[in-house]
């Protein structure tokens, strides 16, 4: 089980948290100006990395707010814990183990 | 004006005054359930002198910044619940105890950017006390419920047998009677975790 920092309650169970999947994924400004594979590519297509994924977690049976994730996909490190419309903290994006 | 009416304990399909007490001194875990509580959610924004100070005039408590911390006093306790988010609780049973206490919150915050709901209804309070009472808890629930992490005056949000609770531990662990925790859980869940705690508590009993 993850111990997850809620950056309002402090270390918290994983079982106390939902996962939000990928952050900073922008709302297209003119969804009626894109394509079909423009729009799919929003709505539906995410990173995989192997390595470290940028994602939401609310913490649902805490206090219910969310903040974003910098995690290690490979080791399920957590590496960085920061305010949602916070710009992600800098990080060895092709770390690899 | 609101209508006074009976509110029906959430537990009382269950006879629970009806049982037999004596044994319960000395117990190393003991379970009652609370009066309905008189509840009102707060939401606000904690940067705002004018919000801090009305509050703290309409609760009598000024309402805790730091997180999974309670300001209580005789008449009521204030839980946080998140960095905007409180939870104001008096286990006053009189009828309109809670419409006052919200009355009391919305004239003081009438000039403020903030939302007082009353929550009590959907409530139940079980608590739950005794040497053992942590253990029962820590059986389906991953607070760190040890005294050098959690003491009297802690609440947090959390869940216990996947059920959603707020605790707030009322005793310390040094107290004579042991520890002890208000659990709040829904209304419609308090059943089930009741039965849950009864079971949990089992293995503790005429130890
Ligand atoms: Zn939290």
């Amino acid at each position: 089980m993850l111990l997850i920092p809620c950056p309002y309650c402090g270390l918290r169970s994983e079982t106390e948290f939902s996962n939000g999947g990928e952050a900073h994924i922008v709302r297209p400004e003119n969804p009626e100006a894109l394509s079909d594979a423009e729009w799919a590519e929003f709505v539906f297509l995410r990173d995989n990395p192997k390595g470290v994924l940028l994602e939401r977690w609310n913490h649902a049976q805490g206090c219910r707010r969310w903040f974003n994730v910098a995690r290690d996909t490979v080791t399920y490190e957590i590496l960085a814990v920061y305010p949602m419309g916070a710009a992600p903290p800098a990080l060895d994006r092709r770390r690899v183990v | 004006m609101v209508e006074s009416y009976l509110r029906q304990s959430a537990l009382a399909h269950l006879g629970l005054e009806a049982r037999d007490q004596s044994g319960q001194e000395g117990a190393q875990v003991r379970l009652q359930e609370k009066v309905l509580p008189a509840a009102v959610n707060l939401r606000g924004d904690p940067s705002d002198e004018g919000f801090l100070a009305a509050t703290h005039q309409a609760l009598g408590v000024a309402l805790p910044l730091e997180p999974n911390r309670v300001e209580s006093s005789e008449r009521i306790a204030v839980l946080w619940l998140g960095p905007n988010e409180w939870l104001a609780v008096s286990h006053d049973d009189e009828p309109t105890a809670e419409s006052r206490l919200a009355e009391r919150l919305r004239e003081a915050l009438a000039d403020s950017h903030a939302a007082v709901t009353e929550v009590g209804e959907s409530l139940a309070c079980i608590h739950i006390a005794g040497p053992r009472a942590a253990d029962v808890i820590a059986k389906g629930c991953p607070l760190d419920l040890h005294p050098g992490a959690f003491t009297a005056g802690h609440c947090a949000q959390s869940h216990i047998a996947k059920t959603a609770v707020t605790l707030h531990q009322v005793d310390d662990a040094g107290a004579a009677a042991g520890p002890g925790y208000d659990l709040y859980t829904r209304r419609s869940f308090s059943d089930y975790l009741w039965r849950w705690l009864s079971d949990a508590a089992r293995e503790y009993l005429g130890a």
